[in-house]
Formats: C-alpha cells, sequence, structure tokens
C-alpha cells in the first residue's frame, strides 16, 4: 500500500487543510467527518467553474489519486473490556447494560440450539450470529419507533426490541402461530408491532427500500430514522450504491449498518472489493461516515446513537462500517471448513469475543459474575428449550393461507384455485391428509 | 382529450384526493415528464410529491418501495418499461410478495407506471412489451389502457389500489385524441381492475387485443364488415392481470372463433395465455377452429423502418388471420 497517499501527506503536497467544522463529537470525542473534508477556500486558487464539481480547483500538477490514509476504526473498550479513553464511555445503567448482555447470551444459546435443531433435520434452515453478538449494541443506540430493514443476521435487533423466544420458535418451525404464516424460511423473522420488516432474500433491495422509508418518515415529520443492516458481500450490489446516492440526493433520514463480517458465504473482503472497506464508499457519495470496531458493543452503541441523531435532526443519511468476523458458517447450508482453517476461526473465538469483552466491562462495574452467569444460561437455556418444544408440537397453519394475501381481496383466479383443491381434497381424503393443519382443510 | 391528458388529469386528481401519493422518476418534475405526461404537477404539489431522481432504476424504484411500505402511495414512473428491468427484482421479488411473505400485515401500495411496448424507430432494446413479464406474477395486478377512459379510469384505479399495480402506457397512444363521457370527466371516474370492455359487438369471430393494437383490431373490424360483411366482436382486455376470463369465454360462446392480437413476442405470450383459456374452460366446445395469434415477430425488433414496419401486427394482417380462421379466403 506504499502507493496510497495519505491524507496528511495529500494535504501538505496540495496545500489542504481540514476545515475544523468538519467535525463532530461522540460522548465529548471529536472526529472527523471525512466527507465534509473542505479544501482551502484559498484565493490564489482557481475555481473550477464546471457545474460537477464545485469545489474543485485546477491544479498544475499531474495525480492519480488512489488512496487516502485508510479510515480509522473506532473503539471504546479494549478486547478485555477496558474502557481506553473514559470519556468514551458510554455512561449506561446497571439494568441497561445488563440486558443488552443478557439479549447476547441469550442469541448465542439461541443459536446453538436451532443450529443443532437443523442439523438434525427439525427445522431446514438456520443463519447463526457467532462473533457478531456485539450489533445488539446498535439497536440499543436506537429509539424502538425507528423502523429496521434486516438482511437476515440481525435476530439480536429484534431479540433487544421484545421479540419472544416463542415467535422465534413458531416462525422457526412454520407453524399456525408464526406471525408470517408459514410462508418463508426459517430467520425470515418480521414484526410490524416492533418496527421490523419483513427479512427479504434477495441481497441488498432492502438498503434502497430502506431510503424510501425514511423519505416517508421525513415526510410525515415523525423524529424517527430507518435502520438498514447489510454485510459487505451486499454491498458490491447495485442495490446499496443507488441506495447511498439516493438518500443522499433526498437527504433521508437512514443509517446504513454495514456488518463487515470478513466473509460473503467464501468469499473473503480482499477479493469481494480492492478499496478500502465498505466506510470509503459513503464519502463518495457525500455521505457522513464512520468506521466501528464490531466486536465492541459500546463503540456500536455510541455511534449508532450519534449517526441517528444525524438522521434524525440534520436529514443527513450515515454509514456505519462494522468490523467484525464470522464466526459461524454462514449458514446451514455452509461449511466454512472448506474455505477457511478451523484454527483460525478458533483464535477469533478465544482472542476476541463480543460476549467475552462486554462481560468483563460488566465485571469490572461488579454487574456481573460468575454465579449470575451460570444462573441466567441455565435459566435462558430452559426458556428457549421450553419454546421450542412448544413450537414443535404446534400445527402447521391453515392451508386456506396458501390463497390469502396474495392481494388484500383473493382475485377470481385465486377463489377458482382454492375451489379446486377443496375439490380435490373431499374427493381423496386419504391422498391429502390435514389433521397436522389448522382447521384440518374446514375453512377452505 | 388525448390519453397522455388523461393519465395527467387521473395524477392530479388523485394527488389532490390523497395527500400520501406521490409521483417518482427520471425527468417526471422540472422536465414535466420525459413524454410531458406529469406536466404542471410539479408547480402545482412542489417538489415534495413531484420528484426528480438520479439516473437508477433500482434506486427510486427501491425506494418507492420502501416508502409503500411505510404508509405511502408512491407511483413510480419508468421513462418506458425497458428500463425497469434494472429494478426489476423491487417489482416482482419485493413489491408483489411483501403481504404475502408478511402473513398479510404489511401491504405495498404502489403504481409502477411508464410507456411499454414498441415506439417508432428506437430500436430493440427499446421496444418491448411488457405485459407478459409482470402478468405472469402473483402479487401484482396488470392493466394496459388503450385509450383515454381507459387511461383516466384504469390509472386511477391504480393509485387507490392497495396492492402493487403495473399501469402499462404505450407512448404512441400519448398523443391520440378520444371522445370521452361526461361520468369520465368526473373526478370520481375509476374503472375495475380485472374487467375486460367490449369496444365492438360482433357475432362472427371474436379478436382479444389490449393497448395499442386494439387500434388495429377495429381498423380490422370495419374493413371485414364493409368488405366481407364479416361481424366481429372486439375485447379490449384492458387488465393482464387479473385477467378477465369470463368475458372471453362469454363472447366465444357467441362467435365460436376467437383471435388475439398483440405487440408482444409470441412464445409465452398474453395470447398464448388466452389459448390456454380457451383450452381449460368451456370455451373450448364452443370453438368451430383453432384460435389464432397474432404477435409481434419472434426476433428483437429491428431498427430500420421497413423491417420495423413488417415486425409487428397491423390492420391487414389480423384482417388476414381473421378471415383465415373463418375459412374464408380471399
Amino acid at each position: 500500500m506504499n502507493s496510497n497517499i495519505s491524507l496528511k501527506a495529500a494535504a501538505s503536497l496540495l496545500n489542504l487543510r481540514v476545515n475544523q467544522t468538519s467535525f463532530f463529537l461522540i460522548n465529548g470525542r471529536r472526529f472527523i467527518s471525512t466527507s465534509r473534508i473542505l479544501y482551502q477556500k484559498d484565493k490564489i486558487k482557481e475555481r473550477v467553474p464546471f457545474p460537477g464539481a464545485t469545489e474543485s480547483y485546477f491544479t498544475d500538477k499531474m495525480q492519480f489519486i488512489h488512496n487516502v490514509e485508510p479510515i480509522p476504526t473506532y473503539r471504546v473498550m479494549d478486547r478485555h473490556g477496558r474502557v481506553i479513553d473514559s470519556s468514551q464511555d458510554p455512561q449506561v445503567t446497571e439494568s441497561f447494560a445488563v440486558k443488552i448482555y443478557k439479549d447476547m447470551v441469550t442469541l448465542n444459546i439461541l443459536d446453538l440450539i436451532l443450529y443443532d435443531a437443523q442439523r438434525q433435520g427439525r427445522i431446514s434452515f438456520y443463519m447463526t450470529n457467532y462473533g457478531e453478538e456485539a450489533y445488539v449494541g446498535s439497536a440499543a443506540g436506537l429509539d424502538s419507533e425507528d423502523m429496521i430493514f434486516g438482511q437476515y443476521r440481525e435476530a439480536g435487533v429484534l431479540l433487544y426490541r421484545g421479540f419472544t423466544l416463542d415467535e422465534i420458535m413458531n416462525q422457526c418451525y412454520s407453524n399456525e402461530k408464526d406471525l408470517g404464516k408459514g410462508r418463508q424460511m426459517p430467520v425470515h423473522y418480521g414484526s410490524k408491532k416492533l418496527n421490523f420488516q419483513t427479512i427479504s432474500s434477495p441481497l441488498a433491495t432492502q438498503i434502497p427500500q430502506a431510503s424510501g422509508a425514511a423519505y416517508a418518515l421525513k415526510r410525515s415529520g415523525k423524529k424517527n430514522c430507518v435502520m438498514c443492516y447489510f454485510g459487505e458481500g451486499a454491498a458490491s450490489e447495485g442495490d446499496f450504491h443507488a441506495a447511498l446516492n439516493i438518500a443522499a440526493t433526498m437527504r433521508c433520514p437512514v443509517v446504513f449498518f454495514c456488518r463487515n463480517n470478513g466473509f460473503a458465504i467464501s468469499t473473503p473482503s480482499l477479493e469481494q472489493y480492492k478499496g478500502d472497506g465498505i466506510a470509503s464508499r459513503g464519502i463518495g457519495y457525500g455521505i457522513d461516515t464512520i468506521r466501528v470496531d464490531g466486536n465492541d458493543v459500546w463503540a456500536i452503541y455510541n455511534v449508532t446513537k450519534e449517526a441517528r441523531k444525524l438522521a434524525v435532526e440534520e436529514h443527513r443519511p450515515v454509514l456505519i462500517e462494522s468490523l467484525t468476523y464470522r464466526i459461524g458458517h454462514h449458514s446451514t447450508s455452509d461449511d466454512s471448513s472448506a474455505y477457511r482453517p478451523s484454527k483460525e476461526v478458533e483464535e477469533w473465538k478465544r482472542l476476541d469475543n463480543p460476549l467475552v469483552r462486554l462481560r468483563k466491562w460488566l465485571e469490572n462495574h461488579n454487574w456481573w459474575n460468575e454465579n449470575l452467569e451460570l444462573e441466567f444460561r441455565t435459566s435462558i437455556r430452559k426458556e428457549i428449550l421450553n419454546a421450542f418444544s412448544k413450537a414443535e408440537k404446534l400445527n402447521k397453519p391453515s392451508i386456506t393461507e396458501l390463497f390469502n394475501d396474495v392481494y388484500d381481496r383473493p382475485t377470481p383466479n385465486i377463489i377458482a384455485q382454492r375451489q379446486k383443491l377443496k375439490r380435490l381434497i373431499e374427493k381423496y381424503p386419504n391422498n391429502y391428509p390435514l389433521k397436522n393443519f389448522k382447521n384440518e382443510g374446514k375453512d377452505l | 382529450m388525448t390519453v397522455r391528458e388523461a393519465l395527467n388529469v387521473a395524477l392530479e386528481e388523485e394527488f389532490i384526493r390523497d395527500e400520501r401519493v406521490f409521483l417518482i422518476g427520471e425527468e417526471v418534475a422540472q422536465y414535466n415528464g420525459a413524454y410531458k405526461v406529469s406536466k404542471g404537477l410539479l408547480d402545482k404539489f412542489g417538489s415534495k410529491r413531484v420528484i426528480d431522481t438520479p439516473i437508477t432504476e433500482a434506486g427510486f424504484a427501491g425506494l418507492a418501495v420502501g416508502a409503500a411500505l411505510s404508509g405511502l402511495r408512491p407511483i413510480c414512473e419508468f421513462m418506458t418499461f425497458n428500463f425497469s428491468m434494472q429494478a426489476i427484482d423491487h417489482v416482482v421479488n419485493s413489491a408483489a410478495k411483501i403481504l404475502y411473505m408478511s402473513g398479510g400485515t404489511i401491504p405495498c401500495p404502489i403504481v409502477f407506471r411508464g410507456p411499454n411496448g414498441a415506439a417508432a424507430g428506437v430500436a430493440a432494446q427499446h421496444s418491448q412489451d411488457y405485459s407478459a413479464w409482470y402478468g405472469a406474477i402473483p402479487g401484482l395486478k396488470v392493466v394496459s389502457p388503450w385509450d383515454s377512459e381507459d387511461a383516466k379510469g384504469l390509472l386511477k384505479a391504480a393509485i387507490r389500489d392497495p396492492n402493487p399495480v403495473v399501469v402499462l402506457e404505450n407512448e404512441l397512444q400519448y398523443g391520440l385524441s378520444f371522445p370521452v363521457s361526461q361520468e369520465v370527466l368526473s373526478k370520481d371516474f375509476v374503472l375495475p381492475i380485472g374487467k375486460a370492455k367490449i369496444v365492438r359487438e360482433g357475432k362472427d369471430v371474436t379478436i382479444i387485443s389490449h393497448s395499442r393494437s386494439v387500434n388495429f383490431c377495429l381498423e380490422a373490424a370495419e374493413k371485414l364488415h364493409s368488405e366481407e360483411g364479416i361481424s366481429s366482436e372486439v375485447i379490449n382486455l384492458r387488465s393482464i392481470r387479473p385477467l378477465d376470463v369470463d368475458a372471453i369465454v362469454n363472447s366465444v360462446k357467441k362467435t365460436n372463433h376467437l383471435v388475439t392480437v398483440e405487440a408482444g413476442f409470441p412464445q409465452f405470450g398474453v395470447g398464448s395465455e388466452i389459448c390456454a383459456i380457451a383450452m381449460e374452460t368451456e370455451a373450448f366446445d364452443y370453438l368451430d377452429a383453432p384460435v389464432e395469434r397474432v404477435t409481434c415477430a419472434d426476433i428483437p425488433t429491428p431498427y430500420a423502418e421497413n423491417l420495423e414496419k413488417l415486425s409487428s401486427p397491423n390492420t391487414d394482417i389480423i384482417s388476414k388471420v381473421v378471415k383465415r380462421t373463418l375459412y374464408k379466403k380471399r
């Protein structure tokens, strides 16, 4: 990377300076909002008259700019849960911090149980959150009325908002109590009540949609924003670029949260892109951008809170790039040992675990200890297993639900199909056993 | 009233009726729309409701879907439906499926509209009919207006509909003027989505069409009547999805002959679907001859004027095919 031009070097070379107003504060600490680095309005420099880049000026030095200095990664805690700069301490209450920790642990145990359930053939599919649990901190930095557009690995956000274990299990089991009526693959959660849009499988479509939801919020005058999660792989889709550009030009109150976990299924980040991560792209779109240690729950919490403020109060979209490491396989359809050494995974698990960091932080505050840990893990495991077996025993949704909600009211072709199925089932009841379906087909 | 005026009035009336309605697309505001359909709307309703976008179909279509999920009623204009390919994931995989996928909790009331089908001299990449594409998708409603009454009534119905609706207009129809009744001029005029209209009654043959092709069908019907004494019933489908199966079947029961006419490609087209309906319903028992399809040629649309003309349906071809199906050789 020696061909990189460092920001400082470039500044001295080209006689630029970073405008002081381009700093913003997080808990009293100043951060460079690199999207607002302005060129010095030096009278000697001749501004270009072209409409495409009004801040530019003429130079007689030919220079290809490859990159500026890498964007720094904001953190609050080190790997041992020690706050490095006390001004960055999140200043939260015991119950608030403990809730976040408990949600992260719950997520972890849920993943263990449901991953195994898939391996045993009891559910068809699952995706774990191992290694990325600290994103729960982003949920904590939001208002509960802020709308969420997730990708698929954000169950912790739902947990934080109060999605119940039963609701999770019912979705994964596609049973009669599943809010999605059994129409989506496991982990495609959604909750209107909790302002969490239903997960959509095609990658990255949620990103421009989040911009649109943010536009609607802005129009409504509500003091809320949209939070949009996606991975660094999804950021290669055209939708990502379209979304950032349109959010910037229409000043949509949206926070884009990129979980850069090192892998898009098997493709490592370094093969996914050649620039300085995803964060550098935000700057190109004129969006306030910050990079954060994705294993540091308080760093994530702090930046989300501040990003939310920029979005809601100033109608400025924000990009957060959260650097982390996906410890689990991409999904149950993936075996990551085929493309990365298990030793590497083990080391990450051992040396930089977001759960351990927060636990140590809590212990330093005397808000947590070995006993509480054991007690909580035992009780939550029991609760999860309870919800699990309850959900497994419930009936499948009514077969009539096959035809509902395609439109607000069934159209003639849909009514015709439903009647045809009814006749078929009545004629051949033995070939269509409906004992395990709600209403046993009687409401067709 | 021209089709363009009808669309413009429909937009304006629905803007007034419902504060949540807004128009988004390339050139729709300052420039009044690439085809002037949105003329004057920016001045009347401001930039909050008539929104110019960067050239990013996936961006503004996605934005419109997101706004619809959050309680607004967006009208997303594609400069032509050829460009909707850049954003088709949002139409097909998001808008059409969200209500179903969310367990019926989150509706997506959105309109995707713009000119569809071949215009004149714009070659292969700008000359495609997407009726069959969008018509194949459960969860979407698809309408294809022909005249000014259709344009006003169907666009207003689409905007009011709680489901995603694709409105396939036709550039070459925009400037055509059609007489409209007093009823059509009313701000409360809407047409039901899913109902076809018999635009000419007849007893010898049923000709089913939609959009611009209806012009040629009516011309052919007139010619066949005056020259051959053939009485053609011309049906304007208006709605591609849901399809008015009853209208098709009832007409075939009366005429016993069926010809379909469209400006789309033949394979898996609207005509193919109508053929299937004729096979699968009681209409089959009433047919005295096989159904005939008149479509575009099965090639990318040529640019050269003479070849372009030869590649799409016209009055003479329709007349010829109708006579063939009635076993009337010239």
